[in-house]
C-alpha cells in the first residue's frame, strides 16, 4: 500500500511538471487559434527553437541558465513576428485548407533546418548545479528540477491570466477572441493586437520547449512527434480559452504519464481513446463555446 | 476552368484523358528498368487520388488518410505473412473490405464535426493505429516491419517477378479502374451534391441534399481506395512498414497532391510523378535540402499557386489563348 501510496504520488508529480510544460507551450495556440480562427500546425516549431536556443546559447556561449531562457522566449517572439508579418497574416481569409498545408509546409522546413543545424541526435540540457539533486518536501524526496519546472509554470500561468483577465491587453483580447468584427467596430486594432498576441504565444512557446527540453526532448522532429498533444490540449481544452487549456493539459500530462507507468504495453492508446470520446461528447472541447 | 472535372461539364472522355493511360503503356514497353518506381508511382497516383475525391471535392480536411492506406497494407501484410492467404486479389478485397468498414465506422463518427476538431479526430484515429501496429509486434512486426509477405500468382498465371512488371501492369489496372469510379463519382449528380456541401453546407441542407449521408458516403469510398493502395503497395515491395501510418507520410501525400492541384483529378496524377521522380533523383543525395524543399515548395504553392501545376498550367493556357484573340 505504502509502495503504491509512493508510486501515485511520484506519478502526479511528473504529470504535473509534465502537463504544465504542455501548457506553457500550448496556450498560445489556444488563444491564437480563437482569435483568428488560423489552423497553425506549426505552433511546436517555436517550442523546438526554444529548446534549442536555449541549449545553443549554453553549449556554445556559456550563457547561464536563467539568462537563456529569457533568451528562448525573446528570440522565439522576434522570429515569430516576422514569420506573421511576412507569411501568416497573408493567410487569414484563406480557407482551412491553405492554413493546414502552409503551417506543414514550415514544419518540414523546420526539420530539415535543425537536421542541418543540429544534426538528427537529441540533445541534453546542461543544467545548472543548483537545479539537480533532490528537494525535499513532505518527508519525500523530488528530484528539483521537476519542482521548479511546476513552480516556475505556474508562475507564468499567473502572470499570463493576470494579464488576460486584469489588464487593458487582456480585455482587448478577450474582445477580440469573442467578436472579432465588433472589436475592430469599436477601434481596437486587431491586426496589430493579433501580432503582439501571437509573438507572446509563440514565445510562451519557445520558453515551454526550452524549460521542457528534458521531457520533449529535443530532436528535429519534435514538431511533428509533438503536435499531436499540443492539438488535443487545445481541442480538448476548447479553442480561445485559457482555462480548459489548463485543465486539459493537467489531465494529459497525468494521465499519460499514469499509462506509460502502469500500462506501457498500451503506450498512448487511452490518451487518443479519451480524446476521441471528449471531442465526441463536447466537439467544442470541455471550456469551449459550444456551436 | 476546362480542366477542372465537374458535374455539368462533357462528361466523355477526351483523347486528353487517353494520354496518361497511353504514356504508362508506353513506358512499361520502352524503360523496363523503371518498373519497380512507377509501380510505386501508380499506388501514390491511386492514394493521392483517393485523398482528392473527399479533400478537392467534398472539402473534408483530413490529416489522417494514411489511417486506410496503412490499414490496407498491414490487412495484405498480415494475410499474407502470418494467415497463409497468399491470393493477391483475395489480400486486396480484404484489404479495400476492411479500410471500407473502418471509413464508414470512422467517418459516421467524426463527420458530424468540423474545423479543427475533425483534423484533430482524423489524427488521433491514424495515431492509434500506428500505436497498435507499433505495439502488437506478433502481428504487425513493430518497428522492425512486416516480412516474409507470400504473394501468390495473380488468378495463379501471373507471377509476380523481380523486375516488377506484372505488379506495374497490376497497379495500373487498379488505378485505371478507380480513376474510372472517379470520373464517375465527379460528373455525376452525386459528385455535385458534394461540391455543393464543399462551398456551402448549410445551402445545401436548404436545398434538401443530406450532407451527412452523402460525407459518409464519399469517406467511405474513398478509404476503400486508400486501402487498396495500401494493399498494392505491400504486394509490390512484399514489405510493410509503420511508416504507412506516419504523419510524416501523410504530410508528403498532401504535398503530392496539392503540387498538382486539388480537385480536379488529373492533379492526383501530376503531382505523385513529379514528386516521386524529384525524390528519386534527388532524396538519397540531399536528405536535408530534399526535405527542405518539400517544405518551400507546400509554402511556395499555398502562397503563389494554389491551382498546382495543373492550375499554372490552365493560366498558361488561358494566356496564349488571350493572346491569339
Amino acid at each position: 500500500m505504502e509502495a503504491f501510496l509512493s508510486s501515485v504520488v511520484s506519478v502526479v508529480f511528473h504529470g504535473t511538471a509534465y502537463g504544465m510544460i504542455l501548457y506553457v507551450i500550448s496556450v498560445g495556440l489556444s488563444v491564437t487559434m480563437g482569435m483568428m480562427g488560423f489552423v497553425n500546425l506549426a505552433h511546436g516549431v517555436f517550442a523546438m527553437a526554444g529548446g534549442y536556443i536555449l541549449i545553443a546559447a549554453m553549449g556554445s556561449f556559456g550563457v547561464p541558465y536563467p539568462l537563456a531562457l529569457a533568451l528562448a522566449f525573446v528570440l522565439v517572439a522576434a522570429g515569430s513576428v516576422v514569420l506573421e508579418r511576412l507569411l501568416y497574416s497573408r493567410l487569414y481569409t484563406a480557407g482551412e485548407l491553405a492554413q493546414v498545408l502552409f503551417t506543414i509546409g514550415l514544419i518540414f522546413i523546420a526539420i530539415a533546418t535543425a537536421r542541418l543545424l543540429f544534426g538528427t541526435m537529441q540533445l541534453l540540457v546542461p543544467l545548472p548545479d543548483y537545479l539537480k539533486g533532490q528537494f525535499g518536501l513532505l518527508g519525500r524526496d523530488f528530484p528539483a528540477f521537476r519542482v521548479f519546472l511546476i513552480a516556475f509554470s505556474a508562475v507564468m500561468v499567473g502572470a499570463l491570466w493576470f494579464g488576460v483577465e486584469r489588464t487593458r491587453w487582456g480585455a482587448m483580447v478577450r474582445a477580440a477572441v469573442d467578436n472579432g468584427p465588433m472589436a475592430r467596430a469599436i477601434g481596437i486594432n486587431t491586426k496589430r493586437l493579433f501580432t503582439i498576441t501571437f509573438a507572446m504565444g509563440s514565445g510562451l512557446a519557445g520558453l515551454g520547449g526550452a524549460l521542457g527540453a528534458e521531457i520533449l526532448t529535443v530532436q528535429p522532429s519534435y514538431p511533428f512527434e509533438h503536435l499531436v498533444y499540443f492539438l488535443i490540449v487545445v481541442a480538448v481544452g476548447g479553442l480561445g480559452s485559457l482555462r480548459g487549456p489548463f485543465i486539459a493539459a493537467l489531465l494529459i500530462g497525468i494521465s499519460d504519464t499514469a499509462c506509460k507507468y502502469w500500462l506501457p504495453q498500451f503506450g498512448a492508446f487511452f490518451i487518443y481513446v479519451a480524446t476521441i470520446a471528449i471531442l465526441l461528447w463536447r466537439p467544442a472541447g470541455l471550456f469551449g463555446r459550444q456551436a | 476552368m476546362s480542366h477542372q472535372a465537374s458535374y455539368g461539364a462533357t462528361a466523355r472522355v477526351g483523347w486528353l484523358e487517353w494520354l496518361p493511360w497511353l504514356a504508362a503503356l508506353a513506358i512499361f514497353l520502352a524503360l523496363p528498368e523503371y518498373m519497380p518506381l512507377g509501380a510505386r508511382i501508380l499506388v501514390y497516383i491511386l492514394f493521392a487520388l483517393s485523398l482528392d475525391l473527399i479533400l478537392g471535392y467534398a472539402g473534408i480536411i483530413t490529416l489522417g488518410h494514411t489511417a486506410f492506406f496503412g490499414l490496407g497494407a498491414y490487412v495484405a501484410g498480415i494475410l499474407g505473412a502470418k494467415l497463409g492467404v497468399s491470393d493477391p486479389l483475395l489480400q486486396l478485397a480484404a484489404a479495400a473490405a476492411a479500410a471500407a468498414l473502418l471509413g464508414a465506422a470512422t467517418g459516421a463518427v467524426i463527420l458530424r464535426t468540423k474545423g479543427l476538431t475533425l483534423l484533430m479526430l482524423t489524427l488521433a484515429i491514424t495515431t492509434i493505429l500506428l500505436e497498435i501496429a507499433n505495439k502488437a509486434t506478433d502481428l504487425t512486426g513493430g518497428a522492425d516491419g512486416l516480412s516474409g509477405i507470400v504473394v501468390s500468382p495473380i488468378l495463379g498465371l501471373f507471377r509476380f517477378d523481380m523486375f516488377g512488371k506484372t505488379a506495374y501492369l497490376y497497379c495500373l489496372l487498379a488505378l485505371f479502374a478507380s480513376w474510372w469510379i472517379v470520373r464517375r463519382i465527379v460528373y455525376s449528380p452525386f459528385g455535385a451534391s458534394l461540391a455543393g456541401i464543399r462551398e456551402n453546407v448549410t445551402r445545401s441542407h436548404a436545398i434538401g441534399a443530406p450532407a451527412y449521408a452523402r460525407l459518409v458516403a464519399v469517406y467511405t469510398i474513398s478509404a476503400t481506395m486508400a486501402g487498396c493502395a495500401g494493399a498494392l503497395l505491400t504486394q509490390t515491395n512484399q514489405f510493410v512498414g509503420l511508416n504507412v501510418l506516419s504523419f510524416e507520410f501523410a504530410g508528403e501525400l498532401l504535398v503530392m497532391l496539392v503540387l498538382g492541384g486539388v480537385g480536379r483529378i488529373y492533379g492526383a496524377f501530376v503531382g505523385p510523378l513529379v514528386f516521386m521522380i524529384a525524390q528519386d533523383q534527388l532524396a538519397k543525395q540531399f536528405p536535408e535540402y530534399w526535405y527542405f524543399g518539400i517544405g518551400l515548395l507546400l509554402v511556395v504553392v499555398v502562397l503563389f499557386a494554389r491551382g498546382g501545376l495543373l492550375g499554372i498550367l490552365d493560366l498558361a493556357v488561358a494566356r496564349m489563348r488571350g493572346v491569339q484573340r
